[in-house]
């Protein structure tokens, strides 16, 4: 119940949690993307929108070194997180992603239980020292991914048997699980039904009062209701970025604006 | 040889039926193609079809079932009386066939004329030397029943092959005209053709099922036999294996069960490990350039010739443990009798199974979803962590498959066990000693000279249908797995 | 850093639980990433362990077996004595063949003083101890000679002798004056001769055709066995399995991939074909033995049998590689045929099979050297055991007259007593692989060359 009393406070001048720096991202000869700069704050859900194709999922997989799993692929630039530079050669990308979640397009939960869904992230990175610990690690985060009520009395049912938007949440929780200060969510609603999509959209809002939400997403309408601010993405550059309420109603650039009326994308 | 020249005919009427049909139906047609139903060559495969088919399956036929036929006819004629004791109805047939073959194989040589062999009777000759003039080797002097009855068989054989040529040269002829006869323009030869060949398509796939029942009921028979000469719990329950030529063997399978599964578990220990550590490698780590070259470098064990790896075991790893174990070897210890053993067996056999269950892991691996490695890395899990905790558990049934294929393989393997596991059945726990597996005692058993009227020639149809029984299941049970397991990813 | 118990439950924001500079690595993360380092070495080590096992497998091959490549022969001037092998004078063939291989023996016992007494070899053996060195086949061999050439009665012809395997090995290193000691095929005399014909030149190791195209020789003549005959068993087997097997499974796969209905039979055909394809090859063997033996009465030892046999086996490859191409050629082709107005039939036969051709003929290949390199089933048809001493000189002798094949001979070898055999099975086993090797690239080529992407 401890997340109810936290929705409410606000928080107004943010913390830069991450800085990105002149990226520029390459598979191969294809230039994916051109010349980045971002600043990523803290508590605050930040949309990446954008036509297919233009970038932004792929600069999303940077902030966590995703990317590092596709042989081809070549970062270039600065991308500090807390300042740090999480390219720079001591970095481990295992410690990076334990502390940068991400939550995928597609639900994967592992065929496992659900509670061994949930327990993955903390038994790998030590967490819990023990069961009574771990329960409540699991407890805690599937509260947080407000599927709680729904799995508890089946906690030992395969992850794989709930529905898409359970399996979801599911994931939300295991990734919240791993207790990461960033949450990086790969359009996380293209695969679930509308009702879904209001059930995760609700609790993204709810996850940016502990963690600095980012979320790449296909559709106009959800940046403009779960984020605080909003980078438009076209052609692997970054368009524009700035106040959802701005990019949506008062647009700078025309490409911008375009797409917000549907005239590209 | 009149079976080949008979098939031989069918083939030449079966050409000129085509060109005749073909001839006839463009003639039918006045020579205007387009007024034909179908194309001009439809109705010359048409001819030819009808000419062959009926025919050549009439041959294969009788060739199965003349010598059934004949069989029964012919030991009909033998009276219960005239089969000595310790000896079967089966034991006489079998010198009467020698005989008849002597007779013709003598005819054949020039050592008789055909008159003069129809004519051999007892007494006046001395059949017996003059079947070793043609090298048919026979244990006792012919007795009057079994010549009378090699002749009825030489003549009930004779007419047959007379009567199958005219039989089968009829109905070729027959085929060719009710075909040749039916063509007219407006006939339709190429719907007929079509319904003729996917007739024979039918039948070329159904030849999978007719193996089966063949492997099934060849064994099948000559297990019966066996069970009905031998005790079939000593068999399936006793603790020896002595056969013995002189009668009284003791044929328990059970020895020779223990040294298969002794020899498939050390090769298993030997595969599985380093099988799956090479699939997840291969899958899970290694670039591009490493796979395309350590794959199909692993893969060429897979491709070498058991022959091979038998001879490997016996001249190469063989002698190497003895030189280790042996009298007088490195460490000095005396373990080890000779070059084969069970280990011996079983280290080869691992290696030529390493290939199998790699590329089989491999596949697996390879079809569990990229999303699973995606979730469990983005939770901040090593490369390692993702195999084992999520990657291999996720994949565990498929991988349970592929080892029982593996075991399946290993307990049918041949070669390999019969060059380096050795001869002795027994059960020890020991596997620096040799011991024998039912492969090769099947080998054994029906290599050289054989008598198929003895209970230790026919035990080797009993091991074979065990043996059958025993792999069927395995590979049903891994294949369903499989299966099941690819289904869950598609 | 496990510090859940101090974070008060609520308070806001709760403690960063993954260390702080991402710039250190925590202990954990130490302890972990040797976990990863040490799981891969386990892969890279089994990868190892794989390829380590087949350069052992290959080195042991070729060191072992390049030596039946070569063998050791004595050149001697043989004086063809009239007086012994034509008595008469009057060169009739009937009555040169009268001469016995017995009769032979005195003259290369001759040929051998004379070749001592040429060099000036000191040595106190006999004549009979002096041609002890050559192989017991070279009477044979040298009358075979004669026979064929009449006229070279009464001359001195150079002739080159098989020396015994004995000697071989000397040569070799596979013998050694060690290992005679108790060997009564040869004695430390004969060897120091061995080592002054060697030095004279007379004796010497050449490249041996013979291996590669003659035939098996009996227990006490391995210098003279060859796998030249066997070879043709397995091409006439080779030849059986071809003609049966691709007709027959392409035909099956068509009827499975382009006409079957899901019906039970067909389902039946499909779990039949699965599971042959993972039968023990020595149940074949069982049930050509058991059908083809002894209830048709095809001949023993046939190269027709045994490739009925391996047809069997091979079938459910062929099958399946075959409907594998089948079903890689695209829907579209065969709509397109239809559209066109042709039956199904001729949409198969003219469009789908022409394009799936090359993955057929691929499977086949690699389907043909499985079954060339199969030994199990061969043994249970009776094609050991026997030496297989004369090329066939028809094609219906090749088929149905006894013979052995590559590696069934190869099996035979390594089950006799002298050693001299082993060398003799591992180089045919480095003609078996040579086989194989081209037959597997030319399957790879094909693919290379033919293989489409839709």
């Amino acid at each position: 119940m401890n997340d109810m009393t936290l929705m409410d406070k606000t928080v107004d001048t943010q913390k830069i949690k991450i800085a990105a720096k002149d990226v520029n991202v390459y598979y191969g000869d294809t230039h994916a993307i051109k010349d980045v700069n971002v600043e990523i704050e803290d508590n605050t859900v930040t949309a990446f929108i954008g036509p297919s194709g233009c970038g932004k999922s792929t600069f999303l997989r940077c902030l966590n070194r995703m990317n590092d799993t596709i042989s081809t692929c070549k970062v270039k630039g600065d991308i500090l997180l807390d300042g740090e530079d999480i390219y720079d050669k001591r970095v481990d990308p295992v410690q990076l992603r334990a502390k940068v979640g991400m939550v995928f397009q597609k639900p994967n939960p592992f065929p496992k239980s659900i509670y061994d869904n949930v327990a993955y992230g903390p038994r790998i990175h030590g967490l819990a020292k023990n069961k009574a610990e771990l329960d409540e690690i699991v407890e805690k985060s599937l509260r947080r991914g407000a599927i709680w009520d729904e799995v508890k009395d089946r906690l030992d049912a395969p992850g794989t048997g709930l529905s898409g938007g359970q399996q979801q949440r599911l994931c939300i929780a295991r990734a919240v699980a791993t207790e990461p200060e960033v949450l990086l969510m790969d359009e996380p609603c293209s695969a679930l039904d509308p009702i879904a999509t209001a059930q995760v959209e609700e609790l993204i809002d709810e996850l940016r009062s502990q963690y600095s939400v980012v979320i790449v997403t296909h559709s106009m309408q959800q940046a403009a209701r779960v984020s605080q601010k909003t980078a438009f993405f076209h052609l692997g550059s970054l368009v524009e970025f700035g106040h959802t309420g701005t990019i949506f109603t008062n647009p700078e650039d025309p490409r911008t604006e375009s797409y917000i009326t549907g005239r590209i994308g | 040889m009149p079976t080949f020249w008979l098939v031989a005919l069918l083939l030449a009427l079966s050409a000129a039926g085509y060109f005749g049909g073909r001839r006839r139906a463009i003639a039918s047609a006045a020579g205007n193609v387009k007024d034909l139903h179908s194309l001009p060559s439809y109705y010359g495969y048409h001819v030819a079809l009808a000419a062959f088919v009926p025919a050549i399956a009439a041959l294969a036929i009788w060739l199965l079932v003349q010598p059934m036929f004949i069989e029964s006819r012919v030991s009909g004629m033998i009276p219960a009386e005239a089969v000595p004791e310790n000896s079967t109805i089966g034991l006489v047939m079998s010198d009467v066939r020698r005989v008849a073959e002597g007779l013709d194989l003598a005819v054949e040589q020039g050592l008789l004329t055909a008159r003069e062999a129809r004519n051999v009777a007892g007494g006046e000759q001395d059949i017996r030397a003059l079947m070793g003039e043609v090298g048919v080797a026979l244990g006792d002097d012919v007795r009057p029943e079994v010549l009378n009855a090699s002749q009825a068989y030489r003549n009930l054989s004779n007419t047959g092959r007379a009567a199958m040529t005219a039989v089968v040269a009829l109905l070729s002829l027959g085929g060719f005209a009710w075909a040749y006869s039916r063509i007219h323009k407006d006939f339709r030869a190429r719907n007929v053709v079509e319904r003729a060949v996917l007739a024979l398509l039918i039948m070329a796939a159904s030849l999978a099922i007719l193996t089966t029942i063949g492997i099934v009921l060849s064994m099948l028979f000559e297990t019966k036999n066996f069970f009905g000469l031998h005790s079939w719990t000593d068999f399936f329950f006793g603790s020896t294996w002595a056969p013995n030529f002189r009668g009284g063997s003791e044929l328990s399978i059970l020895p020779l069960l223990w040294g298969t599964l002794y020899i498939s578990f050390i090769a298993l220990l030997v595969a599985v490990p380093v099988g799956l550590f090479a699939a997840v490698y291969l899958s899970e780590y290694a670039s591009g350039a490493v796979r395309s070259f350590a794959k199909p470098l692993l893969e060429i064990l897979a491709g070498i010739p058991t022959i091979v790896y038998g001879l490997f075991a016996l001249l190469t790893v063989g002698p190497a443990l003895a030189s280790l174990f042996a009298k007088g070897g490195f460490l000095g210890v005396e373990w080890m009798a000779g070059a084969t053993s069970v280990l011996t067996a079983g280290l080869v056999m691992g290696i030529m199974l390493i290939p199998f269950v790699s590329s089989l892991s491999d596949d697996i691996i390879n079809a569990v979803p990229q999303a699973l490695r995606d979730g469990s890395l983005g939770l901040g899990a090593t490369k390692s962590e993702t195999v084992r905790q999520v990657v291999m558990p996720a994949a565990l049934p498929g991988i349970v498959g592929a080892v029982l294929l593996a075991a399946s393989r290993a307990i049918g393997e041949t070669m390999i066990v019969v060059m380096g596991a050795g001869a002795i059945a027994k059960f020890s726990a020991n596997p620096l000693e040799s011991m024998t597996t039912i492969t090769t005692r099947i080998v054994s058993q029906l290599t050289g000279d054989t008598d198929f009227a003895s209970p230790e020639t026919l035990v080797a149809f009993a091991l074979g249908l065990t043996l059958f029984v025993l792999t069927l299941g395995l590979n049903v049970l891994a294949l369903y797995i499989v299966r099941k397991y690819r289904e869950q990813y598609e | 850093m496990t510090d859940l118990s101090q974070s008060p439950a609520g308070a806001a924001p709760e403690p960063r639980k993954h260390g702080g500079s991402l710039l250190e690595q925590t202990p954990r993360t130490k302890r972990r990433n040797a976990a990863e380092k040490r799981f891969r070495a386990y892969g890279i080590a089994a990868i190892a362990a794989g390829l380590v096992m087949l350069l052992i497998l290959v080195t042991t091959i070729v060191g072992k077996g390049t030596g039946a490549f070569q063998q050791t022969f004595v050149t001697l001037e043989v004086e063809l004595l009239e007086s012994k092998l034509d008595k008469k004078g009057e060169r009739n063939i009937e009555d040169i063949k009268k001469v016995t291989t017995f009769g032979y023996a005195p003259i290369i016992k001759g040929a051998m003083e004379a070749a001592v007494a040429e060099y000036g070899i000191e040595t106190s053996l006999k004549a009979k101890e002096l041609a002890g060195i050559l192989s017991k086949d070279v009477a044979a061999q040298l009358r075979d000679y004669v026979i064929a050439n009449p006229d070279q009665i009464g001359q001195t012809v150079e002739f080159r002798f098989l020396a015994s395997s004995r000697v071989d090995g000397y040569l070799k290193g596979r013998v050694t004056r060690d290992s005679i000691v108790n060997d009564k095929n040869i004695s430390a005399e004969q060897l120091d001769l061995v080592d002054a014909l060697a030095a004279a030149g007379v004796l010497e190791k050449t490249f041996n055709l013979d291996f590669i195209t003659g035939a098996d020789a009996s227990d006490a003549r391995p210098e003279a066995a060859g796998i030249g005959v066997s070879m043709l068993g397995s091409l006439f087997m080779m030849l059986v399995v071809l003609a049966l097997a691709l007709p027959i499974g392409v035909a099956a796969s068509i009827y499975l991939e382009e006409f079957a209905p899901q019906n039970w039979l067909t389902d039946m055909i499909e779990v039949n074909i699965s599971n042959l394809a993972a039968v023990p090859s020595i149940v074949f063997g069982i049930l050509g033995l058991a059908v083809f033996i002894n209830y048709m009465h095809l001949p023993t030892s046939a190269p027709l049998v045994g490739g009925l046999v391996l047809t069997l086996m091979t079938l459910p490859t062929i099958i399946i590689s075959t409907r594998a191409s089948l079903k890689a050629v695209p829907p579209s082709i065969r709509d397109a045929a239809l559209g066109v107005g042709a039956s199904k039939m001729q949409a198969v036969f003219h469009h789908v099979l022409p394009l799936a051709a090359p993955g057929i003929l691929t499977g086949t290949i690699i389907g043909l050297a499985q079954a060339l390199g199969e030994t199990a089933p061969l043994l249970l048809i009776g094609m050991v055991g026997f030496i297989a001493s004369n090329a066939p000189e028809t094609i219906a002798d090749g088929l149905l007259a006894p013979n052995s094949a590559m590696p069934a001979q190869i099996y035979e070898w390594a089950k006799r007593a002298d050693p001299a055999f082993y060398e003799r099975a591992w180089g045919g086993i480095i003609i078996l692989l040579l086989f194989l090797v081209t037959m597997n690239t030319l399957a790879v080529i094909l693919r290379r060359r033919f293989e489409r992407r839709w």
